[in-house]
C-alpha cells in the first residue's frame, strides 16, 4: 500500500500539477484534489501504464452513478490504492 | 478531403487490428474558402484541421478495434506538432496506432506525413463511450462504407 501510494501520489502530483506534499493518503481526489475527469483520464492512463493493470472506471463509474458505491469508496486515495493492489494481485493470481 | 463536411480523410487504406494500427490517405483540396482566409496569397491548411484529421484517423481505428461498438469522442492532444507546411492539392499519409486501451478511454500516436516527409505528429486521448443513438451510429456506419473501412475486420479480429 504504501508503495502504491507513493506512486499514485507521484503520479497525481506530476499529471495535475498539486504539490506533492498535499497529497495524503485520507485525500478524496475529486473534493479534495479538484482532479476533474478529463484530468482523471490522464492519471488513470499513468496509473494503468504503472501498474500493467486497466481500472476499471466505467464499472465504478456506473456503481456511484446507481447508487450502488460512494465516490469515496474509489476515489479516497487509500481505497483507490487498496483497489490498485487488488487488481495488481489479481493479474499475477 | 471535404472541408464543409468536416470530411478529412478520404480512404482507409489499411486496419490492422493486431497491430492496433490504422493507415489512411486524404488529399487536401485545390480549392476552398477556407484558404481565402489562411492565407490570403499563400493558402495553407490550418493546423487544427491537421490535428482533426489525425484525431479521425485516430477515431476510425478505435472504431475497430472496439468491432464498432463505441464511439470516440476526442478529449485532449499532448505533444502536438505542426512541423510543416501543408498546401492546397498536398495528398496524405495519416497513421494512428493505439497505445493504450484504458476503461471508458482511448489514447493513440498519429502522424501525417506529406510525400513521405514528417509534416504533424501528436498524441490523443479519446472518451470512448457507447454510440449516443441509433441515428448517429448509422451515420458513423454508412461514413465506414464511404471511407472503405473494413466492415469485416472486427469479426474476424
Amino acid at each position: 500500500m504504501s508503495s502504491t501510494f507513493d506512486a499514485v501520489a507521484n503520479i497525481i502530483a506530476e499529471t495535475c500539477d498539486i504539490p506533492r506534499d498535499t497529497i495524503k493518503l485520507e485525500s478524496h481526489a475529486i473534493s479534495d484534489l479538484g482532479i476533474d475527469s478529463l484530468d482523471f483520464l490522464d492519471v488513470a492512463f499513468a496509473i494503468d501504464k504503472a501498474f500493467g493493470i486497466k481500472m476499471p472506471l466505467e464499472q465504478w463509474t456506473q456503481e456511484v452513478n446507481e447508487g450502488k458505491a460512494t465516490t469515496e469508496q474509489y476515489f479516497v486515495l487509500k481505497n483507490l490504492c487498496a483497489h490498485i493492489d487488488a487488481l495488481v494481485a489479481a493479474k499475477g493470481a | 478531403m471535404r472541408f464543409e463536411y468536416f470530411q478529412l480523410i478520404d480512404r482507409i487504406v489499411n486496419l490492422d487490428l493486431g497491430e492496433r494500427t490504422i493507415r489512411t490517405q486524404a488529399t487536401v483540396p485545390v480549392a476552398s474558402t477556407i484558404f481565402e482566409g489562411h492565407f490570403p496569397g499563400f493558402p495553407l491548411m490550418p493546423g487544427v484541421l491537421l490535428l482533426e484529421s489525425m484525431a479521425q484517423a485516430s477515431g476510425w481505428l478505435i472504431i475497430g478495434v472496439t468491432g464498432f461498438s463505441r464511439m470516440p469522442f476526442l478529449a485532449a492532444f499532448n505533444q502536438a506538432k505542426l512541423r510543416a507546411f501543408v498546401k492546397p492539392g498536398d495528398s496524405l499519409e495519416i497513421t494512428a496506432a493505439l497505445t493504450h486501451e484504458g476503461s471508458g478511454f482511448a489514447r493513440t500516436k498519429a502522424e501525417i506525413r506529406n510525400d513521405g516527409k514528417l509534416a504533424c505528429n501528436a498524441e490523443l486521448t479519446f472518451r470512448v463511450v457507447e454510440f449516443p443513438n441509433q441515428e448517429f451510429r448509422r451515420h458513423m456506419e454508412k461514413a465506414a462504407a464511404a471511407l472503405a473501412f473494413p466492415m469485416e475486420s472486427p469479426a474476424n479480429g
